[in-house]
């Protein structure tokens, strides 16, 4: 499948990536050239297999209710670029 | 000394013929002294690692040492490390000292090993050359022209080039495997499950695994027996007894039948790693094993569908990485989507921003079933490839990769030849199962790795098959000069 | 032009748990900001998510309440979405294989019927976090303590026709949840979030109209008012020739008006797909049963029995049983006066309106069971009257405890001497010999006359039926 350039800015959006003008068309020939490469899979009937979505079949294993978490905000926020009262500081958030 | 073995150097630390300091300090000395040309490590952790043996060495004194104990180790930088960047070969974690260790981290340092640094990887292990890396590509020992593989590229190199004993690395698509056979190495990639990924910064969850770079098949499973096992805080690591990895090491080989696929073996394979995997089979014939042809016949969808798979899973696994709590933000966001695009547009490499677009548009309304559950059919189709083929053979040989190592830029810049190169070591992760190159034989001065695969859980066989095969040739004692 | 709501309603109900759904950190309310997120909530990369088992209780126990189907094998998805709240850039929840499948729930309507209202499901899902908004240098400020808190999202099918039913709908599944205990159930803290899917079409049509989701309605007074504007809108959008805009609203309360989340108007497309780091949760029948051996007596089967145990009426018995606090707290007075009539009258009478006023619930009550139990065990045994219970529940309202004690110490206690109210009874009769006059001449009426003499003269002590006895000998014997 070939995707053009409008395609290829709203992944970008979707995917919150910034993709700049000078860079486009060669962004969509490439993930063109990977999509073509993937529509190989589209000449196998697939009607009578059902999706594997994990290499093992079982089922989850649980934990116990318990807080085991103790308060470590301050080593946390230590990497972070922008913190103010124990909070993590963006740009305002509109509602 | 240093290109030994980890038995080798476990029995020298027990006999006190070296301290753990000494080889530690000697290690560091050949890391500062070759590493700049290499740049396998991007990460060196001298002050940590001499306390680190001088622990050991109380720990040896004391009579509680185990094999690892005191043997030098280099992480891929993609395990969290407490204290210690851990930036993943990525500028958006360029700043990311981690507040944790990653499980396999954690039972490493408890088995009393040595780490002394972190090693280059493919941004977010998105190779096959180690050429992403943020840090820059991680030259191959046997050539420094050409690349290590990846996308564990710096533990490979690291270990081939005996800047540590032994090393891990991450197998999403072969990235253990592949540089195992580029450096020489002999490379596991455990059944999904069997290793824990608490701390393993995702790449595709469900197909991620940890193992170990090592020189020899027995160092491998010394180390399986340090890192495998269930860990509460991966719910997806399988719950079983422990198991002694080194037990099967020296069983014979006979009644051992080895399936061939048909589809490794053609016409595309490069004739002289054919031959020299024919050789291989010879040896094996010879240590007691019968070969028959199997067949894999989906096998050639393996590419397509991982690459809709892996880039899915790694399009949410990534959205975490948005300026706001560690790593990477754009200087002066202009508003909150300019804080995320900027953010992930300047944090991220151009392959890591190509896989995120193409998973994120598989996921995307109306492509959904035509990709991503497409994909996961076709999964189940090589998984179920195996299981047939495994009804006939307990194992499967076949080549790690096409060629032996190619030269830095030879395929950087085409994708899809790239993603080519894993056509032998995807399968294995799509179906979840163990695989493991080890040297075959060597090719223009350059090392080539044939790989093993078995069904589920079959590690133990796996590594007595490469002991075996290692007892009796000498590919995998051969050591670059550098 | 007739026309007819649809409404279906949304509503995420935080489980109250010790821990998070994904993680080992606490859930307490109101905690200094980020310091109930752990490494796993910050979504710190190589972080994994293990799932609480008690939340698979809880969720198991809500579906088994309203007779909804168990998923035996639910699967976790993952919900692509950018907003700050939300730390992985996915929220944790399940699209196609949710723990609770179709179920419903009766509810009662204003003329006394029932109707039965569709369960569309039931999922298992993560909380967001909160954004601050207060002024950071123009910045907002993220809180994630909340983030990862398990949510039970429960949908309904659009059976609901007018705000009225939706707010009934709603105090059910209040009821229910409270007595499963799977929740707090504040509204005002967030524990119980409503957001409602409206749309209204011509009376008599097919098809629904086009609808729109009101969402941030946090109190049960919000979702009929909210609703309420949201259908007037619609219709006088539509009968000024308009067209409604499928989109997400927001409820101001201090406005009284819905209006456009302009943020969220790009279409979103949420990417879902299996989360790859959790298995499916397999449940068998064994652990389906387990759970329903713990199922607490619901509302409706409560309700049942205070009609057929303690003869209530069937409102009464609604009433006190909706809320299971008030239920155990009316079973309590029972339990001490043996007498349900009268006990049942207190509590929703007195008691309620007590409550109401004050704008206190049932366990904040100033008066205990024990007290109000102890005092209508005093009406019963002729102790006092029920008008001075009156006075005592108003001293136990105002912080006295002991019954007793404020018998005794106001001289409440009836008289009940035959001796002492035969005086008294001669003495009004002495007293007013014109209306003795009118009621053996027929008058009946001016019997209450002499009641009310004679109560005023005992202070209201006198026991009203051995006075209303001796009272009527007397009239008739002279």
């Amino acid at each position: 499948m070939a995707l053009d350039k409008n395609d290829v800015e709203k992944i970008a959006h979707l995917a919150r990536l910034q993709i700049n003008d000078t860079d486009i068309t060669e962004v969509t020939q490439r993930i063109s050239n990977i999509l073509g490469m993937i529509d190989q899979m589209q000449s196998v009937d697939t009607s009578a297999v059902s999706a594997m979505a994990h290499p093992f079949d079982a089922g989850q294993r649980l934990r116990a209710d318990q807080v085991t978490e103790r308060n470590q905000r301050d080593y946390y926020q230590s990497i972070a670029s922008a913190t103010q009262d124990g909070l993590y500081l963006v740009p305002r958030v509109i509602e | 000394m240093l290109s030994k073995t980890v038995a080798e150097l476990a029995g020298a630390l027990t006999r006190k013929e070296v301290s753990a300091r000494e080889l530690t300090q000697a290690y560091l000395d050949r890391i500062h002294q070759l590493n700049p040309a290499l740049n396998a490590y991007v990460t060196i952790t001298a002050e940590q690692a001499l306390a680190q043996a001088d622990a050991a060495d109380a720990r040896r004194a004391q009579g509680n040492a185990g094999p690892l104990t005191g043997i030098p180790i280099a992480h891929k930088d993609i395990f969290c490390t407490r204290g210690v960047l851990t930036a993943c070969g990525s500028h958006m974690l360029h700043n990311f000292i981690a507040p944790y260790d990653a499980c396999v981290v954690e039972r490493l340092e408890q088995a009393g090993a040595v780490m002394l640094g972190k090693t280059n990887m493919d941004e977010f292990a998105m190779g096959s050359s180690n050429e992403t890396s943020w840090f820059g590509p991680v030259r191959n020992p046997w050539d420094q022209a050409r690349v290590p593989g990846g996308s564990s590229g710096g533990s490979a190199a690291a270990v081939a080039a005996s800047l540590c004993a032994m090393a891990t690395g991450t197998d999403t698509g072969g990235s253990i495997r592949q540089p195992a056979s580029f450096c020489g190495l002999t490379g596991l990639k455990p059944t999904y499950g069997r290793v824990s990924r608490w701390g393993m910064i995702a790449f595709a969850s469900s197909l991620d695994q940890a193992g170990p770079l090592t020189r020899s098949a027995e160092d491998a499973a010394l180390m399986m027996n340090a890192i495998a096992g269930t860990d509460q805080r991966d719910s997806t690591c399988l719950e079983l007894p422990f198991e002694d990895f080194t037990a099967q090491l020296n069983q014979p080989l006979n009644g051992l039948r080895i399936g061939l696929p048909r589809e490794h073996f053609t016409k595309d394979l490069n004739p002289a790693v054919q031959a020299i995997l024919q050789e291989a089979i010879r040896q094996l014939e010879i240590l007691g094993a019968t070969f028959k042809e199997v067949t894999l016949p989906n096998n050639y969808l393996s590419v397509p569908a991982y690459y809709v798979i892996a880039p899915a899973e790694a399009s949410a696994n990534l959205s975490r990485f948005d300026g706001v709590r560690f790593g990477y933000r754009c200087a002066n966001p202009a508003n909150l989507d300019d804080l995320y695009k900027r953010s992930r547009g300047e944090g991220f490499g151009d392959e890591v921003k190509r896989r995120i677009m193409v998973g994120t548009y598989a996921l995307s309304a109306g492509y959904y079933d035509a990709y991503y559950i497409k994909a996961q059919k076709i999964r189940r189709l090589i998984k179920q490839d195996f299981d047939l083929a495994f009804n006939d053979v307990d194992l499967i040989l076949g080549p790690t990769s096409p060629h032996t190592a190619f030269k830095l830029g030879e395929k950087v810049s085409d994708p899809v030849t790239m993603y080519l190169e894993d056509i032998y070591t995807i399968a294995v992760n799509l179906a979840g199962l163990p695989g493991m190159s080890l040297p075959a034989g060597m090719l223009n001065g350059l090392p080539i790795g044939m790989q093993l695969v078995g069904p589920s859980l079959s590690e133990s066989r796996l590594l007595n098959v490469a002991h075996q095969f290692q007892k009796s040739t000498d590919w995998h004692t051969q050591r670059p000069e550098v | 032009m007739s026309w007819e709501t649809v409404i279906g309603l949304e509503v995420h109900v935080q489980l109250a748990t010790n821990s998070k759904l994904f993680s080992g950190s606490a859930t307490a309310f109101g905690a200094e900001p980020n310091t109930q997120a752990s490494i796993y909530d910050l979504a710190l990369p190589g972080t994994l998510p293990v799932m609480n088992e008690e939340v698979l209780r809880m969720a198991v126990s809500f579906g088994l309440a309203v007779d909804a189907e168990i998923g035996k094998r639910s699967v976790f998805d993952r919900k692509n979405y950018f907003y700050p709240d939300l730390p992985k850039g996915y929220q944790i929840t399940q699209l196609e294989f949710p723990t609770v499948g179709r179920g419903s729930l009766k509810i009662q309507l204003e003329d006394g019927s029932e109707k039965t209202i569709g369960i569309t499901r039931a999922h298992i899902e993560e909380d967001a976090g909160k954004s601050l908004h207060e002024d950071f240098q123009g910045m907002s400020g993220i809180d994630l303590n909340r983030a990862g808190t398990p949510l039970l999202e429960i949908v309904s099918d659009p059976d609901l026709r007018n705000a009225k039913e939706a707010v009934a709908y709603l105090k059910k599944l209040h009821s229910i949840i409270l007595y499963l205990g799977i929740s707090d159930g504040n509204m005002s803290q967030g524990s119980m979030r409503c957001d409602a899917n409206v749309s209204v079409r011509k009376k008599g049509a097919t098809e629904f109209g086009t609808r729109t989701e009101i969402k941030n309605v946090n109190s049960f007074k919000f979702v009929e008012k909210a609703i309420n504007y949201e259908v007037q809108r619609q219709i006088e959008l539509i009968e000024d020739g308009g067209r409604v805009v499928q989109e997400t609203r927001l409820y101001d309360s201090d406005k009284d008006e819905t209006r456009s989340m302009r943020s969220k108007e790009v279409a979103n497309d949420y990417r879902y797909f299996p989360e790859p780091d959790l298995l499916p949760v397999i449940i068998d029948e064994e652990y389906i049963a387990a759970v329903r051996a713990t199922l607490p007596e619901l509302p409706a089967a409560r309700c049942a029995r205070f009609v057929s145990e303690y003869a209530l009426s069937i409102y009464d018995a609604d009433v006190l049983t909706s809320d299971r606090a008030m239920a155990d707290f009316f079973e309590a007075v029972v339990t001490l006066c043996g007498d349900a009539k009268l006990s049942a009258n207190w509590v929703t009478v007195d008691l309620l309106g007590l409550l109401n006023r004050s704008d206190l619930s049932i366990s904040e009550s100033p008066i205990k069971p024990e007290q109000l139990g102890t005092m209508i065990a005093r009406i019963k045994d002729n102790t006092i009257s029920g008008k001075l219970a009156k006075t005592v529940f108003e001293a136990l309202a105002d912080g006295e405890t002991d019954v007793d004690q404020i018998i005794e110490s106001r001289g409440l206690k009836q008289v009940t001497d035959s001796g002492a109210i035969e005086k008294l009874v001669d003495d009004v009769i002495a007293a007013n010999p014109d209306q003795v006059a009118q009621y053996r001449a027929g008058k009946d009426a001016v019997f209450g006359f002499f009641v009310g003499q004679a109560m005023k003269i005992s202070k209201g002590k006198a026991n009203p039926a051995q006075l209303n006895e001796l009272l009527r000998n007397k009239l008739k014997a002279d």
